[in-house]
């Protein structure tokens, strides 16, 4: 009997599995700890006590952020940088990530070297910031998603992609008299569907967490993104006199109660969490796309 | 025979313009579908890059770009002869250390071991959790460190306070800083990055275990000498392209981190660019550390990526 087939667990087979509940545990610790204080009842919330598991369940908390016309806008603008945002991405990804295969056609090695040029070199923080302002852009919820309709990265991955399709059923197309506008509508997206797959959701999750643009070209309150908002509630409230930008919203001095925080945390992430179980696969695929390049 | 030549010479250029213009026409769909993606890269990534001229001149807002005084390498020179220059040099220098000790070897480590786990469902349900940090936003993670760790919220200060303790405050101690970012980004990271090594064990002949088991290995061998030998070229590729980045750091957590109490140790290129750049309206002086950031990082990038195509492995592009 090989040890490979073996079904008893030996010590070593033990420390192991332990060691990686261990990790497990101090994986999900803190989401466990947050959403427990989270749903704890804000009135009988003891700051210096320690809770594990919430006493007194209450959703006031959730209540009382949803009530908050901050919460809502926040989240109305996530909301449309997300959708408008990975749409656009990947049109702008897909059709020029197919051009860019076509080698033989003049001008597109010279593009992919642009592309390239961008992944090893960026003007920076400040020039980028220049233009969105010279674009009349500052302010406006459209200086989210036009800077980052596409990116090498991701042009990269997706062309490589589409380099390892098989030719037969394009040429075939082609034979059939169909143009290269046909092929990569009606063959070259339906066979991208995992590669598609893959960097919506890559797409999408980057969106929903973008922080620093966010905190850059949003002046007004009333556009701030989730992330914004969350990082003023929960991160400037602990850093005192920390040159924050713009008031917290309300106009409570008292900074916000713990529980009221931790909802907050829980509340913009939830869509990530809602769809991570189901989707996870995907994730993990796209991964590995990068790195079967032809 | 001069005009012979000549004649031949504009039918040439005529056919070569004509052959030119029919491949336009000929590959007219492909250019429309090239279009939008080469604007946008036109638009939002080239023309930055003229701003960045604004390095060489004491940037004035009334007068734009094209009439601010030029003042040669003097932004430069300033810059390098700061005490801020070395500041953020040693922090980013160190951020990156840390990282490569600590962060760099645990998705190593943690494939391994979700490579010995024999039972699926365990091992499935483990990497579903920890890939999912991961997919949190660094507003999320770091608001997540002050619950756990900071002075008065913190979970480790609740618990050093029922135990009749002294509380610490480790969220504004300078000297932990940096190993705060490292342990961040292992909690955030670490698992994730699990995967592009586990796909590399996967490809491992299933035949040379069984060989090695017949030999008498036991597992640790097994691991020492099939395992391991198989992820070195997907090590060696991470590290070197990992060298390639120093110049950079999570900009987003760095920010978030950064407080005046801990500004000597959290001082980085970009946050500086920012501060001074953006919220201070220095404009030249941004521009300046952040080209100067871009272009080291720039031969960091190439150079790496010229010895992981030396090694014979594809690299970055």
């Amino acid at each position: 009997m090989s040890f490979v087939y073996k079904k008893r667990l030996s010590v070593s087979d033990w420390i192991n599995y332990s060691l990686l509940v261990v990790i497990a545990v101090i994986s999900l610790f803190p989401f466990i700890y947050v959403l427990s204080v989270s749903f704890t009842d804000p009135d009988s919330y003891i700051p210096l006590k320690l809770y594990l598991f919430p006493e007194n369940w209450s959703l006031a908390s959730y209540e009382y952020i949803l009530s908050t016309a901050s919460f809502m806008n926040a989240l109305t603008s996530t909301t449309f940088i997300t959708v408008v945002g990975t749409i656009l991405n990947l049109a702008f990804t897909l059709t020029m990530a197919y051009a860019l295969t076509k080698r033989k056609v003049p001008g597109m090695k010279f593009i992919m070297g642009c592309v390239i040029f961008t992944l090893v070199f960026s003007a920076g923080i400040v020039p980028n910031y220049l233009l969105v302002k010279e674009l009349g852009l500052l302010n406006s919820l459209w200086a989210l998603i036009l800077p980052n309709l596409t990116n090498a990265w991701s042009l990269i991955v997706v062309k490589s992609f589409i380099d390892n399709l098989p030719d037969e059923l394009e040429e075939a197309a082609i034979m059939d008299g169909c143009n290269e506008l046909g092929v990569f509508l009606k063959i070259i997206l339906p066979l991208s569907m995992p590669v598609i797959a893959a960097f919506t959701l890559f797409f999408a999750v980057g969106h929903w967490n973008q922080y620093f643009q966010a905190l850059v070209y949003l002046t007004d309150s009333e556009k701030w993104t989730l992330q914004v908002l969350v990082k003023s509630l929960v991160i400037d409230s602990e850093t005192i006199g920390a040159a924050s930008r713009g008031a917290v919203s309300g106009d409570s001095t008292q900074p916000p109660s713990e529980t009221i925080r931790m909802a907050s945390i829980i509340l913009s992430m939830l869509p990530i969490l809602v769809v991570y179980p189901f989707l996870q696969k995907h994730f993990a695929k796209g991964v590995m796309l990068g790195s079967v390049k032809g | 025979m001069n005009r012979v030549g000549v004649e031949k010479q504009k039918l040439a250029s005529s056919s070569k313009s004509n052959a030119m213009f029919k491949k336009l026409i000929r590959y007219r769909y492909i250019y429309l579908l090239v279009l939008p993606g080469f604007l946008f890269l036109i638009i939002f990534k080239f023309i930055p890059m003229w701003g960045l001229i604004l390095s060489f001149q004491e940037y004035n807002p009334f007068q734009g770009i094209l009439g601010s005084e030029w003042v040669g390498f003097k932004n430069f020179t300033d810059l390098f002869s700061s005490d801020q220059f070395y500041m953020m040099f040693r922090n980013t220098l160190l951020i990156n250390i840390f990282s490569l000790v600590f962060y760099f070897p645990l998705p190593i480590i943690l494939a391994l071991m979700l490579n010995e786990v024999r039972h699926e469902v365990f091992k499935r349900v483990n990497q579903s959790i920890v890939y999912l940090p991961h997919f949190l936003s660094w507003v999320v993670v770091v608001s997540m460190t002050y619950f756990m760790l900071s002075a008065d919220v913190g979970v480790l200060n609740k618990l050093l306070n029922q135990l009749g303790m002294d509380q610490i405050a480790l969220m504004s101690e300078p000297k932990l800083f940096w190993i705060l970012l490292t342990l961040q980004s292992i909690w955030k990271d670490a698992g994730w990055g699990t995967i592009i090594f586990l796909a590399a064990i996967a490809g491992v002949d299933p035949q040379r275990y069984e060989a090695a088991v017949i030999d008498g290995a036991n597992r640790l061998r097994q691991i020492w000498h099939i395992t391991l030998p198989a992820i070195r070229p997907t090590i060696i590729i991470l590290l070197i392209l990992r060298l390639g980045s120093m110049m950079d750091v999570g900009f987003e957590q760095v920010l978030l981190m950064y407080s005046p109490v801990v500004r000597d140790v959290a001082e980085v290129f970009d946050t500086y660019a920012y501060t001074q750049g953006i919220l201070r309206g220095q404009i030249s002086v941004g521009v300046t550390v952040g080209m100067f950031k871009g272009i080291v990082g720039l031969i960091l990038v190439v150079a790496a990526n010229r010895i992981v195509k030396r090694f014979g492995y594809e690299g970055l592009y």
